[in-house]
């Protein structure tokens, strides 16, 4: 059976990462309790197509998601965002370069003293610029694109997970992001739910022309929404191609994860 | 053998760490004291939590306090000292020591698990994390509003504790004991010094100070779920409440020996 450092791992070297357009990883590398979580991690993701990444539970695909917005910071390795580095960025520009992004997350982190609308807005609002009514305006809007309506002035906790999850998905696009990052956005979610985020994805990419990044284990959700699909084992991305060439792919790993397979080089514990 | 150099290396480690990450948030926090007025809206919401929310438990403690001082005091002075001097007593110990130091402990518990709980449950849901998402500084927007709301606040809880704990120990004194109003009154005034008032408020200050951080500290490295949300509300308690009995001690070194010494 062919193990993982039998299979050569995929080149993602850039040479000049500083003029590239889009997110380029270089060496990343995180431990946690003596566990290397990410280990000399090098990916690209191209300007305007939707990635996911695949990998099973504590793979490390949400420390990935976490190090490009630099909510984790590497022990080594750099991370570019449109040509400027962030790992050693001050945190004014740091919090300049999030401006350009939005995160859903995977319990969708709403803030639970604060109603719906207020939660989509509370970042406009401490940007500046905008007056109340135009904040709740576009929240309203940001809402409606999400195809929640008449929840505005309820609490989180009055939702039900969908809703939660639509709800975040709205706060994170408020601020018009080039790049959307989603964080299992379909797991805990029935089906039918599940289904329906997958489409909000997709509705978002094609109206809003944004970069994605979906982490998910959820294989139909990542057929569904990828340009192109990457996994993540032993700290590295050990595989990317596009959804055509993934579905039928010889790669022992990923078609073992495809399968949802127990046999297999990946190991069950 | 082995075994106990790890532990106590382990040990030490860990207290550097945490000294180390503890400075950094107060640098932090100091850091954004520039924008208080930006923040005087959270601020003030902060000093209502801190002083009004902890009026009840602030009346009942000080009435308590105040009635058994005057108890134990008579009960100790009987037989050795004059009663005019029982006044002076009740003052002299509730301002310098019981006011600060019980307000610390029993506001401080209050506080810091309020602190520990509400921003470690933000931080294990993803709450700091999407404030952060937003370009929203958690320094700015939860920890610093918390610290200058609870440093300021903590003398002016003091001095209402103070007068409050004296006032009950009157009452028991004229009510309970062998004590006329002008007696007591008399011992209150004759040795009431201003240092004793100063000393106690300038603890409240400092103890206010070390109940923000212990609650912020705590609140925000928290990790895990439900079980890390109460592992780090009780040390925030245990915390606050050992640095403020430490730092009374220090604190009454350097007032009584060095500021305010003859």
């Amino acid at each position: 059976m062919e193990r993982l450092h039998d299979i050569p791992l995929p080149d993602f070297s850039v040479d000049d990462p500083a003029s590239s357009d889009g997110i380029v990883l270089q060496g990343l590398t995180k431990t946690f309790q003596d566990r290397k979580v990410l280990d000399g991690l090098d990916f690209t993701i191209n300007r305007g197509e939707t990635v996911v990444i695949i990998g099973r539970s504590g793979e490390g695909k949400s420390v990935l998601l976490k190090h490009i917005v630099r909510l984790l910071t590497p022990e080594m390795g750099h991370v570019w965002i449109d040509g400027e580095e962030i790992t050693d960025m001050g945190k004014r520009n740091l919090f300049e370069v999030r401006k350009r992004f939005g995160m859903l997350f995977q319990g969708a982190a709403l803030f639970d003293s604060l109603t719906i609308c207020e939660n989509v807005g509370l970042g406009l609002k401490w940007q500046g610029g905008l007056s109340e009514e135009e904040i709740h305006e576009r929240a309203c809007t940001c809402l409606a694109q999400v195809g929640l309506s008449q929840v505005e002035d309820k609490l989180p906790s009055q939702l039900s997970g969908g809703m939660k999850k639509r709800a975040g998905l709205a706060r994170a696009i408020a601020m018009q992001p080039d790049y959307i990052l989603y964080d299992e956005p379909t797991t805990g979610l029935d089906p039918i739910t599940s289904d329906a985020i997958n489409d909000l994805i997709l509705q978002l990419q094609s109206e809003l022309n944004v970069t994605s990044i979906v982490v998910t284990h959820d294989m139909a959700s990542a057929f569904k929404v990828a340009d192109r699909l990457a996994m993540i084992s032993t700290g590295k991305i050990i595989y990317a191609a596009s959804v055509d060439e993934t579905r039928d792919t010889d790669h022992p790993m990923v078609r073992q994860f495809i399968d949802g397979s127990a046999q297999g080089p990946l190991d069950v514990f | 053998m082995t075994n106990i150099l790890t532990g106590i290396g382990t040990f030490s480690l860990n207290a550097l760490q945490n000294a180390g990450r503890g400075s950094m948030l107060l640098l932090d926090i100091v850091m954004q004291m520039p924008q208080m007025w930006r923040m005087r809206k959270e601020i003030s919401n902060q000093m209502h939590i801190v002083a009004v929310g902890s009026m009840p438990l602030i009346i009942t403690t000080s009435i308590f306090v105040g009635a058994v001082t005057a108890v134990q005091a008579v009960y100790q002075m009987q037989a050795y000292v004059p009663m005019k001097f029982l006044g002076t007593v009740i003052s002299k110990s509730v301002f310098i020591e019981l006011g600060p130091v019980l307000v610390a402990l029993v506001v401080g518990g209050r506080l810091c698990a309020n602190y520990a709980a509400e921003l470690g449950t933000m931080k294990v849901t993803e709450q700091i994390d999407a404030l952060e998402m937003l370009a929203i500084d958690p320094m700015r927007h939860l920890a610093m509003p918390r610290f200058v709301a609870t440093f300021l606040m903590m003398p002016i809880i003091t001095i209402f504790a103070d007068a409050i704990a004296i006032f009950s120990g009157y009452l028991v004194s004229i009510g309970t004991m062998d004590v006329t109003a002008s007696t007591f009154k008399e011992g209150l005034l004759a040795f009431f010094e201003m240092k004793d008032l100063l000393s106690g408020l300038i603890k409240a200050f400092f103890f206010g100070a070390i109940i923000a951080m212990s609650g912020l500290f705590f609140g925000l490295n928290t990790r895990g779920g439900a079980e890390g949300v109460g592992n780090a509300t009780m040390m925030a308690v245990v915390g606050s409440c050992v640095s403020v009995l430490v730092a009374d001690y220090f604190l009454a070194t350097i007032l009584f020996q060095i500021i305010f010494g003859d």
